[in-house]
């Protein structure tokens, strides 16, 4: 469904590797998180917790809110909205989170 | 719909204002038969109908007026069977829910006092008044979340909450279903009452006329209701909200400061400022709010704030509502008051009553703005 357009003539993008799902995946550096998992194929990126519906992003500008994602632990980020890093651990999120009690 | 024409002469009432009491109000008149028409000033308006917290609430009403408290308990018991005649009527889900509600307590002190005042309030409308002091033990069992620092709470089992975009949606849907007219982005600039009628002008120029008009445009009502002898003397009272990420359900009642929606929204408030007419947020104002509510559930604190906004309360003097029917002016009616989402049962179905004509209901009669008149 996606297709990345070329930076430029015989410029090759610098690749990292982050964890999606608990799976490595080799993504292009300095792209958002939501258009790396776009160009990964993975396009539901989480279940709504109002109807249990799959979700994926809209707007990819940080407004509608639908491109909601855990990174590395914290549960309702979005994904439009932070750079990958190399080792990021991103999954998908099924529901609302829990908020944790505190100790 | 600014340009619709308007058949002028087959409209029974005007009512000016399409929040939650205006849109109350002409339900209320249109499914009893009368040609309604809906002047709305447009959804850039202030409209505290957005802006409240959708408590449908008896606690902490009518300390010193005994007759509020009674109106208030009125409203609450109808809400039931209100609520379950607009989702009839629409197939709105209103999310309704009356399970109790809680007021929590941080400082001893401020636990007694108010206390004491509601045992004086439960005496004066005469003994029926629900209400439980818990103590920090009993609120735990209630909400396991709450943190160390709460000392107690007042609950009320009639207390609860509702959807207020909702609400609005599903009055405005009945409304229209009963044969109701809205006109938005419709100011009104003048009233003109002239033998049998009133005719209100709008921004654009034109002329809306009917027999009837009722006034519910909250802080717009103070401009309006000299034009037709009534009196209306509001003014703005400004809240800020902190709105949450959505996250499971935690709080299975709604509180003073901090209530869950159905979806998992916790929406965090309770301020009260005068800065006229600024809707607007401050750092300051949030911080507090949300310092607090964590003190309340610690587990709030790791919560993400998603928007903040503020609103304008609508405040009599004493705070109580006015109903009246203007003497010089007959058919000019004004609706305002500080619970809009509370009394919607009985706006609709009590006040619309009245105002078509039926007898003044008991319930009403010290609320008029006379009693400002020292």
């Amino acid at each position: 469904m996606f297709r990345t357009i070329a930076i430029a003539e015989g410029v090759k993008p610098e690749m990292i590797e982050i964890s999606v799902n608990n799976e490595s995946v080799q993504i292009q550096a300095g792209l958002t998180l939501a258009a790396a998992l776009l160009d990964a194929g993975v396009h539901t990126f989480r279940f709504t917790p109002v109807s249990g519906q799959p979700r994926g992003p809209l707007c990819m500008m940080g407004v509608c809110f639908e491109c909601l994602v855990e990174i590395d632990g914290m549960p309702n980020q979005q994904a439009c909205m932070q750079e990958v890093v190399p080792g990021m651990r991103v999954r998908m999120q099924v529901g609302a989170p829990l908020l944790e009690t505190t100790p | 719909m600014r340009n619709t024409m308007v058949a002028i002469e087959s409209i029974d009432a005007l009512v000016i204002g399409g929040g939650v009491v205006g849109a109350s109000i002409a339900y209320g008149l249109a499914k009893s038969g009368d040609r309604v028409c809906l002047l709305d000033e447009g959804d850039d308006a202030y409209r505290a109908a957005r802006g409240n917290f959708g408590l449908v609430w008896v606690q902490g009403k009518g300390f010193g007026n005994p007759d509020y408290a009674r109106w208030t308990l009125r409203a609450v018991a109808a809400w039931k069977a209100f609520g379950q005649e607009l989702a009839d009527e629409t197939g709105v889900d209103l999310e309704l829910q009356q399970v109790g509600g809680l007021t929590m307590f941080l400082e001893e002190s401020e636990l007694a006092t108010k206390a004491r005042q509601y045992a004086e309030l439960r005496e004066a409308v005469g003994g029926n008044y629900p209400y439980e002091i818990l103590s920090s033990r009993e609120v735990q069992k209630l909400v396991p979340q709450t943190g160390p620092d709460v000392v107690g709470a007042v609950y009320c089992d009639r207390d609860g909450h509702v959807s207020p975009l909702r609400l609005l949606r599903a009055l405005t849907q009945a409304f229209k279903q009963k044969g109701g007219m809205i006109m938005s982005g419709a100011r009104v600039q003048h009233l003109e009452y002239e033998k049998g009628g009133f005719s209100a002008r709008l921004a654009n120029g034109q002329t809306v006329s009917a027999a009837k008009v009722v006034l519910a445009a909250g802080l717009g009502n103070r401009e309006l209701a000299p034009m037709v002898g009534l009196s209306a003397p509001v003014k703005p009272n400004r809240g800020q909200i902190l709105v949450s990420e959505r996250v499971q359900p935690f709080l299975a009642y709604p509180t003073m400061q901090v209530r869950q929606t159905k979806e998992g929204v916790v929406q965090i408030g309770d301020s009260k400022e005068d800065v006229g007419f600024d809707d607007g947020t401050t750092l300051n104002q949030l911080a507090r709010i949300a310092k607090r509510a964590a003190r309340c559930f610690p587990l709030l604190a790791k919560t993400r704030v998603v928007r903040t906004w503020g609103a304008l309360r609508v405040m009599s003097p004493d705070g109580y509502p006015i109903y009246q029917q203007s003497t010089s002016c007959p058919g000019a009616f004004v609706a305002t008051c500080h619970s809009g989402i509370t009394l919607a049962s009985l706006h609709a179905n009590v006040l619309a009553p009245w105002m078509r004509g039926s007898l003044e209901p008991g319930d009403i009669r010290t609320f008029k703005a006379e009693r400002f008149d020292v």
